[in-house]
């Protein structure tokens, strides 16, 4: 017995039948291939699920999918902008700000919604703000690093 | 040659995981694709009287039910074998589904295989197991009193192996004379090696061709090699193993679990592909666990301060079963290193690993000498208590000197190189140690209630463990070689075929700046691949901080033989005399006479033509090389951290974290600095966070990230890195290893501030992890709370 649901994913409309308890990370995972966004706990604490609805970085490991009808979604695949990296993106890769890059969907998609609040974090204010992603390798320095370099470009 | 190693290249990994076009193997999916959810046992050690399947089998979706039953009744091995032998190791049978009897919370008794992800989850719910509860033991050391529960039959007293190392004569004489006896009675926390990805498997079967199966490996010919010995009944040719993207291994996707060997199986049987992903609390409940020593150890000093003796004795938990390099991590990772910077005439180390009701433990980032190294900076620390030295002082008195390479250690190793004092000095002038004494003074005698703690240590590292022939004569039932294929194309670009296997370590980018470098082709006409037991030569791949040191050098190794076979045919084009000839700037040239000369492209293009080679040289231009290191590599290094304890809340704050370590040569600067900075986390966590925390009946209480606390961003300063090279004197690229030397220091540069910071209260120790309530107990025991 499915739920019809109608949304757009990275500028792209959808419209789709979907189990009611199906977890919106699944849906985006299984139904529409975006594999980019990962799952690490299913309990929204390591952040690896990270994306933006209606602008909003929320979890999408304990959102259902029926919660986003009607909602406009980014993951990390809809990010760059015709072909150009994010300058998050960017920043990421140019600072070393990943190394396995299992966090790093997640981890961008935390920080986007962090400079579109504040386009000049300190680095206590990027610190605090990602304190919802967790990640194994890179002790968070180079992420720090990134996102302050992704704020500085862009400012 | 070039100037590329040593360059901070950005990573190639990149572009495809900032876009979120790496795949990990959750991420893929084949045609007809099932899912398995594997019913796990809810006590610690129990008898299973009965297994009922018959309402998960009638569930909607599933395909599938089997017990362990259904395994042993098949032609599978059916186990998980132990890679790594002890003189006397009690090896009991680890079936990779239980069928008698559970021995850990999260023991494998069914697995159910279903359409849907969530389908089969709901069906491993219906399985009914009847369960005959029985006492557990728990404790690394407890496991041992008389009356404690056996976990298994053939290991009386729960003892797995009891090993020792070293000349107790000697050093119960050294007691004898000792001006000073630091000692200590520790707990090494058991810890989750905790990758964000959780481990997954995706096994497909094909009669014809064979398994093929994707997961999160860190050695995928390890696992092709075990899976084939022990856990299903295929031959080694007809399994190819594929490690896709991987999300962090930290030592937990080294081992052999029975999850993947139970999604091959299944698929077997099935003929469709079956994919296995762990939950979160799965992963806390059956990664296997590092670390959870108990420890006496006791340290013998004269007048001056200089050790004349070191003895210990650790309980090391095995857990539940013997995992696959188990018995090696608590005795030749560890017991090998007592010695760790410093000159040391005596030492005698006894281990016992013992069997728990526990998740097994086995090698976590660091493995062993993380262990090491916090037993004897604690104890370098309590020996500056003893003697009334500075904790750098006592140190430094005992530091093997600069002039002493190659040093002999009492504990087998011989340390190749090592300049300590340098890597001390330029780590207390970074901090400023002076400084921070005087002010750590001035807020004593203010009587500040946020107390300044200054914590040193100086570490040693043995990795890229080796020669393989020496570490078989240590038991392990594997070589730590490492192989690399160099494939020149016509067109002179290459790929490497490398046995290492990368998990976030960036080897597509430092493999291809050795070749860059060396043969002085542009980094993108070099490819790297890695991790697929189909395309790559038999390798032993990526742990232990072993691929640069044994990976790389077998990259240098087979480039030097294309040089070789190169300047062949360049000789034979030039018709000069091979010896005559140098190789420089990507082309061959006559020394003196550099306008005669033929490009590296010519050359391999004429190795691939074969119209003008000399005779008996063969066509083709691809050189394979099995590189078997003369010895382990030595990293080492300085730690400080500066850390701010508030004496009414017990709450830690690290003000500053600084580094500097010595990794020999750098491929690649950022690489190695990126893999410090997660290094020093790691071990941070373990020492003011996590644990894994078994109550009395061996239940997990830590199986969610709401009970494991990992570290955060805002937890975590920003480090202060610098370094020594010191190169490694035996391999071609005079390279160490980095990538564990941040988690052998920190645990034990953290602890020392924070026992430092609390010693006007007479806090001499405290275990890990050094959490605000157990700091206020220890300053506040002689008041009313």
């Amino acid at each position: 017995m499915g739920v019809r649901i109608n949304l757009e994913v990275n500028g792209e409309s959808y419209e789709r039948e979907v189990e009611p308890r199906q977890l919106l990370v699944y849906f985006l995972r299984e139904e529409l291939g975006l594999t980019g966004t990962n799952v690490g706990c299913e309990t929204s604490l390591c952040g690896a699920c990270t994306i933006l609805v209606d602008g909003q970085a929320i979890k999408a490991c304990t959102q259902l999918a029926v919660q986003a009808d009607g909602s406009s979604i980014t993951t990390i695949e809809g990010l760059a902008t015709n072909g150009d990296y994010h300058p998050l993106q960017q920043a990421f890769w140019d600072c070393h700000g990943l190394q396995c890059g299992f966090c790093t969907p997640g981890m961008i998609m935390a920080a986007a919604d962090l400079l579109q609040r504040d386009s000049s974090p300190s680095e206590t204010e990027v610190r605090q703000a990602l304190k919802g992603n967790l990640c194994r390798c890179t002790g968070y320095h180079n992420i720090v690093r990134s996102v302050m370099t992704a704020a500085e470009g862009g400012s | 040659m070039g100037s590329v190693i040593g360059t901070s290249v950005k990573r190639r990994e990149d572009p495809d995981l900032i876009t979120g076009k790496g795949k990990f193997t959750d991420d893929l999916a084949l045609p007809g694709m099932l899912h398995a959810s594997i019913v796990r046992s809810p006590h610690a050690h129990a008898r299973i009287r009965s297994v009922d399947t018959s309402r998960a089998a009638a569930a909607a979706g599933v395909v599938a039910v089997y017990t362990g039953q259904d395994i042993a009744d098949s032609e599978a091995g059916g186990v998980v074998p132990v890679g790594w032998l002890l003189p006397n190791l009690k090896t009991p049978a680890h079936p990779i589904l239980a069928v008698d009897t559970v021995r850990y919370v999260g023991d494998g008794i069914a697995v159910v295989v279903a359409e849907g992800r969530y389908q089969a989850r709901d069906a491993a719910e219906l399985v009914a197991v009847d369960y005959e509860p029985l006492d557990a033991a728990v404790d690394a050391k407890g496991a041992t009193a008389e009356g404690q529960p056996q976990v298994h039959e053939e290991a009386p007293g729960n003892v797995a192996f009891d090993w020792d190392l070293g000349d107790k004569t000697a050093v119960d004489a050294a007691f004898e004379g000792a001006a000073h006896v630091a000692s200590i009675d520790l707990r090494n926390s058991r810890i989750v090696p905790f990758a964000i990805e959780p481990r997954a498997a995706l096994a497909s079967y094909d009669p014809e061709k064979g398994l093929t199966l994707r997961m999160t490996s860190q050695n995928p010919h390890v696992h092709r090699l075990l899976m084939s010995l022990a856990s299903i009944d295929l031959p080694e040719h007809k399994i190819r193993v594929i490690a896709p993207e991987v999300g962090g291994g930290f030592g937990s996707k080294i081992h052999h679990y029975p999850d993947e060997a139970i999604a091959s199986w299944c698929a077997m049987r099935i003929g469709r592909p079956v994919k296995w992903t762990a939950t979160r609390s799965e992963t806390n409940m059956t990664d296997a666990h590092g670390r959870d020593h108990v420890t006496h150890a006791e340290m013998a000093l004269d007048g001056d301060g200089k050790i004349l003796g070191f003895r210990v004795e650790t309980y090391a938990a095995m857990g539940a079963y013997l995992s696959t390099f188990a018995p090696c991590v608590p005795t030749y990772l560890h017991g090998t290193l007592m010695s760790g910077q410093y000159d040391m005439p005596a030492i005698h180390i006894r281990v016992i690993g013992t069997f728990t009701n526990t998740a097994p433990v086995d090698a976590v980032r660091g493995a062993g000498r993380p262990e090491a190294t916090f037993l004897i900076e604690r104890l370098m620390d309590l020996a500056a208590l003893e003697t009334g030295l500075d904790p750098t002082e006592v140190r430094r008195r005992n530091f093997v000197p600069a002039d002493a390479f190659p040093y002999q250690t009492q504990v087998a190793l011989a340390y190749d190189s090592g300049d300590y004092e340098t890597a001390l000095d330029k780590a207390l002038d970074k901090a400023g140690y002076a400084e921070l004494r005087a002010e750590q003074q001035k807020r004593r005698d203010a009587g500040d209630s946020k107390l300044l703690g200054i914590g040193v240590c100086a570490y040693i590292e043995a990795c890229g463990i080796a020669p393989s022939a020496v570490v078989g004569a240590l038991g392990a039932q594997a070589g730590l070689y490492e192989s690399a294929k160099v494939r020149v194309h016509p067109t002179g670009t290459v790929t490497v075929f490398s046995g290492s296997s990368a998990h976030g370590q960036g080897h597509l980018t430092t493999f291809a700046q050795i070749v860059s470098d060396r043969l002085g082709v542009p980094l993108e006409n070099v490819d790297v691949v890695e991790g697929d037991t189909g395309e790559i030569p038999f390798g032993m791949g990526t742990y232990g901080s072993r691929s640069a040191a044994v990976g790389g050098s077998a990259i240098a190794k087979s480039l030097d033989k294309i040089i070789a076979k190169g300047a062949k045919i360049a000789a034979h084009l030039l018709e000069a005399s091979e010896s005559d000839l140098e190789f420089a700037d990507n082309a061959w040239s006559v020394k003196g006479s550099p306008d005669k000369s033929v490009a590296w492209g010519d050359v391999c293009l004429q190795a691939y033509l074969a119209h003008n080679i000399p005779e008996g040289i063969e066509p083709g231009l691809e050189e394979t090389t099995f590189y078997d290191p003369a010895n382990f590599t030595y990293p080492f290094g300085t730690h400080i951290g500066v850390v701010e304890v508030d004496s009414e809340t017990g709450e830690v704050e690290i003000l500053r974290y600084i580094a500097v370590d010595d990794c020999g040569e750098q491929i690649n600067p950022m690489i190695v600095e990126g893999q410090v900075h997660g290094g020093i986390a790691y071990g941070v966590g373990q020492a003011l966070w996590e644990e894994a925390v078994y109550d009395d009946h061996g239940q997990l209480l830590t199986s969610t990230l709401l009970d494991y606390a990992l570290p955060k961003a805002h937890q975590l300063p920003s480090f202060e890195l610098d370094h020594t090279i010191t190169p490694c004197p035996h391999n071609p690229l005079g390279v160490k290893g980095i990538g564990e030397a941040g988690t052998i220091a920190s645990p034990a540069t953290i602890t020392n501030a924070v026992i430092d910071a609390l010693a006007p209260y007479g806090v001499r120790h405290l275990d890990m992890p050094l959490e605000p309530e157990k700091l206020w107990r220890a300053m506040h025991s002689g008041e009313d709370a």
